[in-house]
C-alpha cells in the first residue's frame, strides 16, 4: 500500500522543486526567496535571472482570488507582463507575513486581503522596480531619470536601448533597497482595474486535476485518520471498545485523543470502516438536551427584555410608546454549517523538535501556536504549508484550531506522517456554526410616513466570548461581530436603539461568510422594507431619503442597481422586484432581485442585479465572480440551509438534508462596479448580505407575504 | 488483488471489493483529481468517466468495475475536454476549484451526447454537480462556449 502513494509524493516533490509554476501552492516560499543569485530584497517579490517574477502570497487562496488579485498589484507596480508572474504561498511566519489588519497574526479573513496588501505590495514591488531601474541606468551610462521600466524591461527613454529585468538582477541585488519608492500614478495603470488584463493564476491547475488541496497531500508512509467525535455538545468519552475496529483490514491503530477516538489506517476507506466498527460510549455534557425549539423559546423570552446597548440615539422606547403607527416583527435565522466543498483535512509530519503541517490554513499564526502547544514546541518549530482550500467561508479560521490540533494529537501518537480526513457528516455535525439568532424589531412612523423610531433587539451567541479574540472583539459586553450591520444602520432615524443579548450555550459558533451581516443584513433590510410599505412609499425612494447625503456610497450602489434593474418599470403579473443595500467589510453592495411566483406557492429567483463599491476594483472579474458566488451562497442560506438540534443532536448530516443551491436554481446575475479612486476593500463576503432581503422583499412585492424566518424553502404561502 | 483500468493503464489494487473507486483512485493510485465532497452520490465532486459515461466514484465499488475503462480528470484527453478547459480558463470559471473536476467530466459527457445543449439541457445534466462557490452561470457559459468551439463557430 505504501509504494503507490510514494510515487504520488515524488510527483509532488518534482512540482515543488520546479517551485515556480503558476498557481502551485506547495509552500516553499522561504526557500524560493532564499535561492541565491536572484533579486529578492523583501518578503514578497523575487526576480529571477530569466525575468520570472515570483510573488509570495501570504493569504489563503480559498476561491476568493487572492492568488490573482495580489500578484496583479505586483505586476502593475513592477511593470511586468502577466505571464511572467508566478505565485507561491508564504510560509507561516508572523514576523514577515502578519495580516496588517490583524495586528501581529498571519491569517486570512474579514475580506481584508486586498485592503492589507494594496500599499504593502505596491511598495514592495516599487522598491524592486527602482533597483532594476538604477541598475539599468548604470549599465546604460545614463541618469536614472532617463530610464523607464515597462513590460519587464528597463530602457533608455531617449534611445530605446535597454535590458530585460533578468539581465539586471545581479547588479540590482547589490544596490541599497529604497525605503520609500515612488508609486505609479493610477492613470498609468495597465493591469489594475482593466478588464481581461489578468486571468486567474489558478485556473489551469483547477481544470486538469493538478491543483493540490489539503486533502490531496500524500507523504511517504503516511497513514489516514478519521475521528469519532461526541454526538452532542459538551459530551466526553466514557469508554470505547476497539476490538472490531482493529479487526478491519488496513486499520493500524485506534487511539483516544482529546476530541474523541481516532481510527488510524492505511487508507481512508479502511479508516472509515474501522470507525463504523468502533463502539464508543459518551458521557453526556451540558448540551445533551439542547433543542432548537427550547433555544427559540429561551431567546423569545429575552426579546421581551432590554439588552445591552450597542447603539442609542434619542429615545426609541418613548418614541415607540408615543406613536400611533407602530410596527413590530420577530425575525429568525438558524444555525448554519459552512459546508465548504472540501471538508476539513490536515496532514502532519513530526520530526525531532519539528512539526510540518499541510492544510488550507486560514489562521497560520494561531494554528502554529496551537500545534506547538500540543507538542511542547516553540511556534517557530512548526512549519505550515498553506495549500489551496476547497472553500472555507470562515470554517478554517477557528480560534481553537480544532482540526489542526486534532491532526497533531493523532500524529503525536503515530509512528509516521498522518493525514486527518473529515467526512461531510463530520463537517455538518461537527459544530462551529453561524449562530442561531432571534431579532425583535419595533418601528414607528410619523404622520407623514417618516420613521421616527427603530428598536432592534438581537439575541444570539457571541463568537468571540471565551476565545483569544474576546478582548479585541468584545467591548462593554458587546461582541461587535454580533451587531455588525445592525448597529451600523445607515438610515437617519431620530430615535434608534440597537440592543444585544448574548446567551451562553454549549453550541460552538463561528464566523460564517459575512459574519454578523449574514443575518443583520437580512433583518434590517427586510424590516426597513416593511416600514416603507407601511408608509405607502416606494422602497427605493424610502431608502434614498433616509440615507440622505450622509451615505453617498450606499446611495451610489443603490441608484446604480436600481437603474440597471429598471426599478419602477412595470412587471408582468406574477413577478416581483425587491431591493436591499448593505455595507460590510467597508464595501457597499446593493442588489435588486426579480422573482416569479406561480400562484400556487412555487417561485423562482430569475435575476439579480448587483452594484458594488469596493474602492478600486483591482481585478474586476474577480470582483464580479465574488458577487456571483456571494449571491449563490446567500441564496442557499435564504432558501434551504439550516442546522437544527433535537435531544442535543444535529438533525442534518449531508447535502440531502443540508441542501445548497443547484445550477438550475441559480439566477442570472449582473454585476456593476462603481468606479472609485478609494483604496480597495474586500469582496469575498459583502456580496452575501443583501441577497436574502432582496429576494424576500421581491416575494413580498409579488405576493404580499412577508418572510421573517430563514430558510424559507422553495415554496411560500401566497395571499 | 483487483485489476482496474485507469487512464489507459492497468493497475492491480489490493483493496476490499466494496472499496469505493474514489478511495482507490485517491489513496491507492495517487490520482487526487477526483474529489471527495459527500461520499453519498449527492455532490458530484468525485465524478469520473466509466466507459464514456459519468459516474460517481464514491458510489462505485471497485469490485464491480473489473474490466471497465475509468478515466479521471488527469487522464481526460481529446477535443471535447480541450474545448471545455479552454472555455473554463477564458471565462475564469473556477473559484476554489474543488468541484471543477467533477463539473468538467459531467460537462464532457453532456457535450459528447448532445453537442449543442440548451440551458435546460445543461441544467438537467449538471444539476447533480454542486458548486458551493456558485460558479454555475460561468459553468453554463463555459459549456456553451466549448460547444460553439467544437462546432467550429466563433465562441
Ligand atoms: S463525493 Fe461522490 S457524489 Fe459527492
Ligand atoms: S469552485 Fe468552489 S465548489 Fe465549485
Amino acid at each position: 500500500m505504501t509504494g503507490l502513494p510514494r510515487r504520488r509524493f515524488l510527483q509532488l516533490a518534482a512540482v515543488a522543486g520546479a517551485g515556480l509554476a503558476v498557481g502551485v501552492r506547495l509552500g516553499g516560499a522561504g526557500e524560493a526567496l532564499a535561492a541565491g543569485g536572484d533579486l529578492a530584497p523583501n518578503a514578497f517579490v523575487r526576480v529571477d535571472t530569466d525575468g520570472t517574477v515570483t510573488v509570495v502570497v501570504k493569504h489563503l487562496e480559498m476561491g476568493q482570488g487572492v492568488d490573482t488579485g495580489l500578484p496583479a498589484i505586483v505586476a502593475e507596480e513592477l511593470s511586468v507582463p502577466w505571464p511572467a508572474v508566478r505565485v507561491v504561498s508564504a510560509p507561516a511566519d508572523s514576523g514577515r507575513y502578519n495580516n496588517l489588519l490583524f495586528g501581529t497574526a498571519q491569517g486570512t479573513g474579514g475580506s481584508t486581503s486586498m485592503a492589507n496588501s494594496w500599499l504593502q505590495l505596491r511598495k514592495a514591488a516599487a522598491a524592486v522596480r527602482e533597483m532594476l531601474c538604477e541598475a539599468g541606468a548604470r549599465r546604460l551610462g545614463v541618469p536614472r531619470a532617463q530610464v523607464d521600466a515597462r513590460q519587464g524591461r528597463v530602457a533608455d527613454s531617449a534611445s530605446g536601448k535597454g535590458f530585460g529585468y533578468g539581465a539586471l538582477v545581479d547588479e540590482a541585488a547589490t544596490l541599497p533597497v529604497p525605503q520609500d519608492p515612488p508609486l505609479k500614478d493610477s492613470k498609468d495603470f495597465t493591469l489594475i482595474g482593466k478588464d481581461g488584463a489578468v486571468r486567474r493564476t489558478d485556473a489551469t491547475g483547477k481544470t486538469d486535476g493538478s491543483a493540490v488541496y489539503g486533502a490531496d497531500v500524500i507523504l511517504p508512509d503516511m497513514v489516514t485518520a478519521v475521528v469519532a467525535r461526541p454526538p452532542t455538545f459538551g459530551a466526553t468519552l466514557a469508554r470505547f471498545d476497539d476490538s472490531k475496529a482493529r479487526a478491519v483490514p488496513g486499520v493500524r491503530d485506534v487511539v483516544a485523543i482529546p476530541s474523541g477516538v481516532a481510527v488510524v489506517a492505511d487508507d481512508t476507506w479502511s479508516a472509515l470502516k474501522g470507525r463504523e466498527a468502533l463502539r464508543v460510549e459518551w458521557r453526556d455534557g451540558a448540551g445533551a438536551t439542547l433543542s432548537t425549539d427550547a433555544i427559540r423559546a429561551r431567546y423569545a423570552a429575552l426579546l421581551e427584555q432590554p439588552g445591552l446597548a450597542a447603539r442609542r440615539e434619542g429615545d426609541a422606547d418613548a418614541a415607540l410608546a408615543a406613536s400611533g403607527r407602530r410596527l413590530s416583527a420577530v425575525y429568525e435565522v438558524p444555525y448554519l454549517a459552512h459546508a465548504p466543498m472540501e471538508p476539513l483535512s490536515c496532514a502532519v509530519r513530526l520530526g525531532p523538535g519539528r512539526c510540518e503541517i499541510w492544510a488550507g490554513c486560514q489562521s497560520q499564526t494561531s494554528d502554529q501556536a496551537a500545534a506547538a502547544k500540543v507538542l511542547g514546541l516553540q511556534p517557530q518549530q512548526v512549519a505550515i504549508n498553506t495549500l489551496f482550500a476547497g472553500g472555507s467561508f470562515g470554517r478554517r479560521a477557528n480560534p481553537t484550531s480544532d482540526y489542526i490540533v486534532e491532526a497533531v494529537e493523532i500524529a503525536k501518537r503515530a509512528d509516521g506522517p498522518v493525514r486527518l480526513v473529515w467526512t461531510r457528516e463530520d463537517d455538518i455535525q461537527g459544530g462551529y456554526y453561524r449562530a442561531f439568532f432571534l431579532h425583535g424589531l419595533d418601528g414607528a412612523l410619523d404622520a407623514a410616513g417618516n420613521p421616527v423610531a427603530w428598536r432592534h433587539r438581537l439575541v444570539g451567541q457571541s463568537i468571540a466570548a471565551g476565545t483569544a479574540h474576546a478582548a479585541a472583539m468584545i467591548k462593554d459586553g458587546i461582541d461587535r461581530t454580533s451587531v455588525e450591520g445592525a448597529s451600523t444602520l445607515p438610515y437617519a432615524i431620530p430615535n434608534l436603539s440597537v440592543e444585544l443579548h448574548s446567551p451562553a450555550l454549549p453550541v460552538t459558533v463561528l464566523w460564517w461568510r459575512s459574519v454578523g451581516s449574514s443575518h443583520n443584513g437580512f433583518v434590517t433590510e427586510s424590516f426597513l422594507d416593511e416600514m416603507a410599505h407601511a408608509a405607502g412609499r416606494d422602497p427605493l425612494e424610502f431608502r434614498r431619503a433616509l440615507l440622505g447625503d450622509a451615505h453617498p456610497r450606499h446611495r451610489a450602489v443603490l441608484d446604480l442597481a436600481a437603474e440597471k434593474a429598471g426599478w419602477g418599470s412595470p412587471l408582468p403579473a406574477g413577478r416581483g422586484r425587491g431591493i436591499a443595500v448593505h455595507e460590510s467589510f467597508r464595501s457597499f453592495v446593493a442588489q435588486v432581485a426579480e422573482v416569479s411566483v406561480d400562484g400556487k406557492g412555487g417561485f423562482t429567483v430569475d435575476r439579480v442585479v448587483c452594484a458594488v463599491d469596493c474602492g478600486i476594483a483591482v481585478t474586476p472579474d474577480v470582483v464580479r465572480a465574488q458577487m456571483e458566488g456571494g449571491i449563490a451562497f446567500g441564496l442557499s442560506a435564504a432558501l434551504y440551509s439550516a442546522v437544527t438540534l433535537r435531544d442535543g443532536r444535529v438533525g442534518q448530516s449531508n447535502f440531502h438534508d443540508y441542501p445548497v443551491l443547484r445550477m438550475s436554481e441559480m439566477p442570472a446575475v449582473e454585476v456593476h462596479i462603481v468606479p472609485s479612486a478609494e483604496p480597495p476593500t474586500g469582496v469575498g463576503e459583502p456580496g452575501v448580505p443583501p441577497i436574502a432581503p432582496a429576494v424576500a422583499n421581491a416575494l413580498f412585492a409579488a405576493t404580499g407575504r412577508r418572510i421573517r424566518t430563514l430558510p424559507f424553502g422553495g415554496r411560500i404561502r401566497e395571499g | 488483488m483487483i485489476s482496474v483500468v485507469v487512464n489507459g493503464e492497468v493497475h492491480k489494487v489490493d483493496a476490499d471489493p466494496d472499496t469505493p473507486l474514489l478511495w482507490v483512485l485517491r489513496d491507492h493510485l495517487g490520482l487526487t483529481g477526483a474529489k471527495y465532497g459527500c461520499g453519498a452520490g449527492l455532490c458530484g465532486a468525485c465524478t469520473v468517466m466509466m466507459d464514456g459515461q459519468p459516474v460517481r466514484s464514491c458510489r462505485t465499488a471497485v469490485g464491480d468495475i473489473e474490466g471497465r475503462r475509468i478515466v479521471t480528470i488527469e487522464g481526460m484527453r481529446g477535443r471535447v475536454i480541450d474545448a471545455l478547459r479552454a472555455a473554463w480558463i477564458a471565462l475564469d470559471v473556477p473559484q476554489c476549484g474543488y468541484c471543477q473536476s467533477g463539473q468538467l467530466i459531467s460537462a464532457a459527457a453532456l457535450l459528447a451526447a448532445n453537442p449543442r445543449p440548451s440551458d435546460a439541457d445543461i441544467d438537467r445534466a449538471m444539476d447533480g454537480n454542486l458548486c458551493r462557490c456558485g460558479t454555475y452561470r460561468r459553468i453554463r457559459a463555459g459549456i456553451h462556449r466549448a460547444a460553439a468551439t467544437l462546432a467550429g463557430a466563433a465562441p
